[in-house]
Order: structure tokens, then C-alpha cells, then sequence
């Protein structure tokens, strides 16, 4: 059993919020980069060279990359050897993203009650936290802080069976379509695939914290990705939404064993901005 | 309406002149000023409006930017302000173009019934480069508070701009860019 004071989380989680809204991640920035020269549209190069502009330009000066922050999102892979100890540990974890929202320079996004009353807690909290127990006495923290403009334009369908590939192929391609320019593309299409309502929607936020150049490993799912990202850039969206061929940087499909009678499919849409950061405790 | 067209140096407040000479397409640099208001501010202000009261702004010609920007770091002039999603101002939007409102800059897709009052009135939809806030960011340079402080991000503010980068995308025509730009690249 290794102890871990829930301390060290709050520290950890503050500085990963500040480090994936400054820092983009670097194979994404790289694949960003590659873009602007395969791009057919010249209005869409010009978006392409903005936006990475300004992601150099947020790390130089230690600034949000967007000032949508988002709804801070905290994947928490927990050793089953691990004991924390120092106090409650999603207390802690809110507190680290309190004090690197206030302390970072980071907009408050977050508002208490949905539907009636809207106020902002102020600090961004709470999180949404996500933890799995994993063998080991090791804690991996992902912190992918999310906007809202892709966020909105998610979506989920109950598919059957008999739906197919096709039924899959034409779900995710009508999803990135119809949200043209709303979620800041180039986007990461992250699809979830199995299970039920919520695995599917859990499972396509979570194969957003994926990096680019990444495959599903199975070679079906694999094979999948890249045919879905082909189609996905004849839809014409382009950079900003403006035209172009360049809609999406990536397609990520996690899948999940499912009921005889289903095939649910979530869509969860990132934007160009697909913020990440990770450490391990 | 094409997109290699040289860039447009503009000046806001907008003139009907100014307006009239922007094409679907255009890309443009704004000097001036402009309000910062989103979805909380335009509430608030289309409710004033229906209960007859006088607004904190007078919209006359006046660019509205949809915008909640990030705290300012000490030694800054404001944080990182990028657009936010123009759609969910689209249900106040024509009540506050009839009040004057000229131009508006936010991203992503508008609905029919803006477009229609774009083209009624004479008012123009720019996009900004969403996610890009560092970058514009650098064109505001100067920030004053002009209403609803207590909203926070989304107060009302008033930037001074100098060659705030945006491409036109509903002209006072009602052409619509967004269509235009996908059709031409779509390969479905």
C-alpha cells in the first residue's frame, strides 16, 4: 500500500490546468503545422497559420490559448495500491482546479445550476471527474479542460445493429457536416462506439485525450479512424468552417461490448484547441 | 466574392457607406471601436428594450463583438478574447439590429432570420478566427467597462481596436460566406 497526501493531487491538477490551457500538445501543434501546406484552400492556409500563431504566441507569453477554459475534465487512472491520505480526494482535486483557474489567469466558465438560476461558482469548479482503478500504485492525471462551442455540438444516437458500418460512416460524417464552423475546426472527432447511452458518450470524450498519429489497436477500428477522416475532409468544412479541405486532424473511435439489441454511437467534437495535459503521481 | 481580395482597412463605428462596400469573403482589419456583449448582455439588454427603457449603449452603428474574454494578466490589456458561437445570440439578434446594430463578429453559423435582417437593414456578420484569442488579443488596445459588471466575462466592455483581423461572412446583401466556402470545397 503506498500513501499519497491529497495535497499532492491539488498541486498537481492546479499546475495541469494552467500547463493544457497555455500549451498545446506538441504533436498536435506538429500536425497543425503540416496542415497549412496540404490545405487547398489559400483563405483556409491563412486560418491554419493564424492559428497556430497562436498557440506559439500563448506559450510565449504563458496565456490561455482560448479564452473559453472550459468545464475543466479530470481523467484519474488510480492504482488499487494507492491510499490517499490528508483528506477527501474530489475535494482536493476541485481545489487544484480553483486555485489554477483563479491563480492562472483562467476564465470561470462553470455555472452552478443549469437551468434556473446560472450563477458562476467563480472558480471553475466543480470538475467533472472521471477515475478508473487500474493494478499498480501509481495515480496518472489527464486534465482536459473542454469548450463549449465544440462541446454543443456532440451528439448521440441509438443505431441498431443492422445500421452497420454504414449506419456508423454516416452518423459521424453528418455529425461533423452539420456543425460546419460552430466547433473551430480543424477538429479531433472523438466516436464512441458500444455499451450503452452513457458508456458510448463516455467513451467518445475520452478518446479525445488520445494524441494525434494515434490508432485505435485493434487493425478494424484502425482502419476505421483513417476512412472516417478521409470522408470527413470531403465534407468541405475546412479551417474555421470558411471551405477547405482541412475539417479534422483526427478521427478516434473507442469501442465497448454491447447489448444483442443495440449499437449506440456518441460523436464528442474538439476543437483546433485540443487542450491536454498529464502527470503522474 | 473572392477570397485572395485584397484586405479591407475599416473603421468602426460602421458607415452604411462602409457597409455597402463589403462583399461576402472579405477579409478586413478593424480600427476603432467596438462593444463586447454575449449571451447573459443580450438578454439583458433586449429585455430593457422590451420594457422600454433607455440601453447602457447606444447601438447606432456600433459593431457588436461576441466575446466572454479570459482575466487579464498584470501588464496586459486584456486577456485572451476570442469570438464565441454567434448562433445562441441569433434569437436577440434582430431585435438589436432594428436598434441600429451595424455589424457583428462572433463565429459560426446564423440563422435564416438574421441573415433576413442583414439584408433589411443593412448590417454585416464578420467572423474571427475562433480559438485564435492570443493572437487577436494583441489588435485591442484599450478596455473600458461599460455595463453589467456584475456579469464578469460577460459584461458589457467597450475595446479600442486597431486592426482587429476578420473576413466577412454575411454581407449587407445577404450573402452567406459559410455556404459559399463549403460548397466550393466539398468533394462529396
Amino acid at each position: 500500500m503506498r500513501e499519497i497526501n491529497v495535497s499532492e493531487v491539488t498541486k498537481v491538477v492546479s499546475q495541469l490546468c494552467k500547463d493544457s490551457c497555455y500549451y498545446l500538445p506538441e504533436e498536435l501543434l506538429a500536425k497543425l503545422k503540416a496542415s497549412i501546406d496540404t490545405e487547398e484552400s489559400p483563405l483556409g492556409k491563412e486560418i491554419l497559420t493564424t492559428i497556430v500563431e497562436n498557440a506559439e504566441l500563448a506559450k510565449r507569453k504563458d496565456v490561455p490559448i482560448c479564452q473559453d477554459t472550459g468545464l475543466t475534465v479530470v481523467f484519474m487512472d488510480i492504482g488499487q495500491d494507492v491510499h490517499f491520505v490528508g483528506g477527501d480526494l474530489y475535494t482536493a482535486i476541485h481545489a487544484g482546479v480553483a486555485d489554477g483557474y483563479v491563480n492562472g489567469y483562467l476564465r470561470k466558465s462553470s455555472v452552478d445550476d443549469p437551468l434556473f438560476i446560472r450563477k458562476n461558482t467563480n472558480d471553475n469548479t466543480p470538475a467533472i471527474i472521471h477515475t478508473t482503478i487500474v493494478p499498480g500504485d501509481k495515480v496518472k492525471i489527464t486534465v482536459s479542460p473542454k469548450g463549449c462551442g465544440s462541446e454543443n455540438m456532440g451528439a448521440l444516437k441509438m443505431l441498431k445493429p443492422a445500421d452497420g458500418v454504414e449506419g456508423v460512416i454516416k452518423f459521424v460524417v453528418d455529425t461533423v457536416r452539420s456543425a460546419g464552423p460552430n466547433p473551430c475546426p480543424p477538429v479531433t472527432v472523438g466516436v464512441g462506439i458500444g455499451g450503452n447511452m452513457e458508456k458510448a458518450a463516455l467513451l467518445a470524450k475520452y478518446s479525445l485525450s488520445r494524441k494525434v498519429g494515434e490508432h485505435n489497436p485493434n487493425p478494424q477500428y484502425a482502419e476505421l479512424e483513417k476512412k472516417l477522416l478521409e470522408l470527413v475532409n470531403k465534407t468541405g468544412v475546412g479551417p474555421s468552417g470558411l471551405g477547405g479541405s482541412t475539417t479534422a486532424v483526427a478521427v478516434n473511435i473507442e469501442y465497448a461490448p454491447t447489448h444483442i439489441g443495440g449499437m449506440p454511437v456518441a460523436v464528442n467534437l474538439n476543437c483546433h484547441a485540443a487542450r491536454r495535459a498529464e502527470a503522474e503521481i | 466574392m473572392s477570397e485572395q481580395a485584397a484586405i479591407k482597412y475599416i473603421q468602426a463605428p460602421l458607415s452604411a457607406e462602409t457597409v455597402k462596400d463589403l462583399r461576402a469573403g472579405d477579409v478586413v482589419r478593424i480600427s476603432g471601436y467596438i462593444y463586447t456583449a454575449r449571451d447573459a448582455a443580450h438578454k439583458r439588454l433586449t429585455e430593457a428594450l422590451a420594457r422600454g427603457e433607455k440601453l447602457p449603449l447606444d447601438l447606432k452603428d456600433n459593431v457588436i463583438y461576441y466575446v466572454g474574454p479570459s482575466p487579464t494578466k498584470p501588464g496586459e490589456v486584456v486577456g485572451s478574447a476570442g469570438p464565441t458561437t454567434s448562433g445562441r445570440m441569433d434569437k436577440y439578434t434582430p431585435t438589436m439590429i432594428e436598434q441600429g446594430m451595424r455589424g457583428m463578429i462572433g463565429k459560426g453559423l446564423r440563422s435564416q432570420e438574421v441573415i433576413d435582417a442583414c439584408k433589411e437593414h443593412g448590417a454585416v456578420y464578420f467572423a474571427a478566427v475562433g480559438g485564435a484569442a492570443a493572437v487577436i488579443a494583441q489588435s485591442i488596445k484599450g478596455e473600458e467597462m461599460i455595463a453589467y459588471e456584475d456579469l464578469g466575462p460577460e459584461a458589457i466592455r467597450r475595446y479600442e481596436v486597431e486592426n482587429f483581423p476578420a473576413i466577412v461572412v454575411i454581407d449587407a446583401e445577404g450573402n452567406d460566406f459559410y455556404k459559399v466556402g463549403i460548397a466550393k470545397y466539398s468533394k462529396e
